[in-house]
């Protein structure tokens, strides 16, 4: 078990939150409608805004996952610390789920509003695809064999790199679409109503307390490994010194051809 | 003066303790023969004194450079040679020989010297490595070690795999070596051969180093 | 060091050409490439002129995987990741040789291929300096990139695999800048090709600089 009296208080909490916002999003809120000044007509994003209250806590879980990534791996390359290793780790599993989760419930979205699943000139689309396909490149290195010391400084080259590259990406394509259909500021832009407004914060802070929770839970899971890992290491090390005692005689066990350990 | 001493060294490859607790203490200018069955941790224990491998617990000093924390500053005063020979299969020997001698800062003269020694002769120096049989391979690698010169040599089962001339130049190189005033640590089965060309020798087992008696002729 | 690094690049390059990977198997496959988008395209010669830049970019990234993983095997054979560090010499020098070498193939590579698409897909030269200096720039990136890149998988069982899910998306921003400043000099699209010359510099500069500095954490692990 990796629980503890407080995850165990915040999980519960959480069970409780996501129950709260399933209702506030599904139930409580209107859909999104306005009356178009100019022609009359009745517009907005109707019950696609819904989505909203996934996609937008997920691509904040997600950079901020990274971010935290990042500064685990400049702890392991400045203090070889392990404990920021799983931090990084950990962090870095939730925020590829998340960056998944995003761009999912993007595509999904955006087919009703944009009349298209993906659009190629989008700088946050762009900028969270490839932070989706660098973070896959960093699980791979955190799974490579080798020593535990050397996964950690490999794994933490590359996790300083992502946050690098993530950072040259959103420039690139920026300049490159120079355009974007996100709606900088939708939240001041259009009247939301009170309700809509507190759902959408909340979704926020319930997606940030989620990460939290799991990223506890992923790190101890991590660190359990970790002492697996030294675990064993003392009854190997008995096992591995009894191997001598089995060749009290060592010439006479050993022909003269024939390679080494 | 302690040339090398290692202190309950454990070393592990990957969760496998494949040192689990050496001893080992060598004072300048003596020759150590290592033997063990397979698997015993000699080739480990090369390594970790060529400052190739981390250490997990136990303390290790080389030519003076703390394992735990300057294991660069050992790695080239040391003249290490295992059981691959560290060389670029698509370069001549000549090309390898100049290659490893000048990115090692030796003086070419000391190069050409050393290969003399090796009797790697001119027709051989333009040949690619990738032709090479195994024993022409060791000497190569072997005059890549001697042109710098080392303090301690650390050889891996040097005789394996050579005919009869190319074990009396591995000897000549030992016996220089030692001449010289430098350590030699010989990992090898072949305890005849190398007990006349060292002083001590001790027997690793189970990744820990045991004294023998003094019996070397 | 400068020394060092000559030493590492001149050693990279003579390997390279005895054992000809480069010019039996890469320059060939890269031609493959460009073949295979013709064939995929239909032949239209409108089309690939108008699209020539991105599939000339896609395939020298392409390639380069190939040659990437030509420099990791080179120093994964027989111990000579050990042997490097057996001589003292610093991990920088390492990178900036190794990364030399890489760049000296790529760059030929990319000029053989120019030559490709100019015969193949035909597309209008309008610029030529800013084309010249769009592969000497772009490439620097990529031979930089991919040397820390290949590093950090040499001696894996899983490196083939690895290496294209780690530095394909890395390489993103190349493929952008360069297909970008390609365009303009093709006159394909309105753009300032010379500032996205600006964009691939600061790539390359910033990964010459990475690598310089974490080559030697990365290459300590092999030990």
């Amino acid at each position: 078990m990796t629980g503890s009296r407080t995850t165990r208080i915040l999980g519960s909490t959480l069970l409780l939150g996501a129950v709260l916002l399933f209702f506030l999003a599904f139930v409580a809120t209107e859909p999104d409608t306005r009356i178009d000044a100019a022609s009359g007509d009745t517009i907005g994003q109707f019950d696609a805004v819904r989505l909203m209250y996934v996609h937008v806590p997920s691509a904040i879980v997600a950079y901020t996952a990274f971010f935290v990534t990042a500064v685990g791996s400049v702890m392991v390359l400045l203090r070889r610390s392990v404990w920021w290793d799983i931090v990084a780790g950990a962090s870095a599993e939730i925020g590829t789920v998340a960056a998944a989760l995003t761009l999912i419930t993007g595509s999904i979205w955006a087919k009703p509003i944009w009349n298209t699943f993906w659009r190629w000139d989008d700088v946050r689309l762009m900028t969270t695809l490839v932070l989706f396909m660098l973070s896959l490149g960093y699980l791979a290195v955190r799974r490579l064999e080798g020593t535990a010391e050397g996964r950690a400084v490999r794994s933490a080259v590359v996790g300083l790199l992502l946050i690098v590259n993530v950072i040259v990406v959103n420039r690139s394509v920026e300049w490159w679409a120079s355009e974007t259909l996100h709606q900088q500021s939708t939240i001041a832009d259009v009247e939301i109503e009170d309700l809509t407004l507190f759902t959408f914060m909340y979704s926020i802070f319930f997606g940030v307390a989620l990460y939290v929770w799991m990223l506890i839970h992923r790190f101890r899971v991590g660190w359990l490994e970790r002492q697996f890992e030294r675990f064993g290491l003392d009854d190997a090390l008995a096992a591995r010194r009894a191997e001598a005692d089995d060749h009290p005689t060592v010439d006479a066990a050993i022909d003269s051809s024939g390679g080494n350990s | 003066m302690t040339v090398l001493s290692l202190v309950d060294a454990v070393v592990l490859l990957g969760r496998f303790p494949a040192l689990s607790g050496a001893s080992l203490h060598v004072a300048a200018g003596e020759s150590v023969l290592l033997q063990g069955p397979n698997g015993a941790g000699k080739s480990t224990l090369l390594r970790l004194c060529a400052g190739l491998l981390p250490l997990e617990s136990g303390s290790a000093e080389v030519l003076g450079h703390n394992l735990v924390d300057d294991r660069q500053r050992v790695r080239p005063k040391v003249g290490f040679v295992g059981h691959r020979t560290m060389l670029y299969d698509d370069l001549t020997v000549a090309e390898n020989l100049r290659f490893w001698g000048r990115l090692a800062k030796v003086d070419d003269a000391l190069t050409d010297a050393a290969a003399r020694r090796l009797r790697i002769d001119d027709r051989l120096q333009g040949v690619l490595v990738r032709q090479l049989s195994a024993g022409q391979r060791r000497r190569v690698a072997l005059a890549v070690a001697a042109a710098r010169q080392p303090q301690l040599w650390l050889l891996d089962e040097p005789h394996a795999g050579l005919d009869q001339a190319g074990r009396d130049i591995v000897d000549d190189v030992v016996r220089d070596a030692t001449e010289a005033g430098a350590c030699v640590l010989i990992a090898s089965h072949e305890l005849d051969r190398v007990r006349p060309i060292v002083q001590r020798q001790v027997t690793v087992a189970g990744g820990l180093v045991r004294e023998e008696v003094a019996d070397a002729a | 060091m400068l020394r060092d690094v000559g030493l590492i690049a001149n050693k990279d390059l003579r390997a390279e050409l005895r054992s000809r990977v480069a010019l039996n198997q890469i320059v060939p496959f890269a031609l493959l490439i460009l073949v295979l988008f013709g064939f995929a395209l239909d032949a239209d010669s409108t089309t690939l002129a108008t699209f020539t830049p991105g599939l000339y970019w896609v395939a020298i990234v392409l390639s380069a995987l190939l040659a990437v993983h030509r420099s990791v095997e080179l120093e994964a054979g027989d111990g000579a990741s050990d042997a490097l560090l057996l001589t003292g010499v610093t991990p920088v020098a390492v990178f900036l040789g190794k990364a030399l070498a890489l760049l000296a193939e790529l760059w030929l590579l990319a000029f053989f291929l120019l030559g490709g698409v100019l015969v193949l897909y035909q597309p209008p030269v309008a610029d030529l300096p800013l084309l010249i200096a769009t592969i000497l720039v772009a490439v620097i990136g990529i031979a930089a990139a991919g040397t820390l890149y290949g590093a950090l998988i040499s001696g894996q069982r899983a490196r083939e695999t690895v290496l294209p899910i780690l530095l394909l998306p890395v390489l993103a921003p190349v493929v952008i800048g360069a297909s970008r400043a390609f365009a303009d000099a093709m006159a394909t699209v309105a753009t300032n090709g010379w500032a996205w010359l600006a964009l691939l510099g600061a790539f390359g500069g910033s990964y010459l600089v990475i690598g310089s500095y974490s080559y030697g954490l990365v290459l300590e692990d092999f030990s």
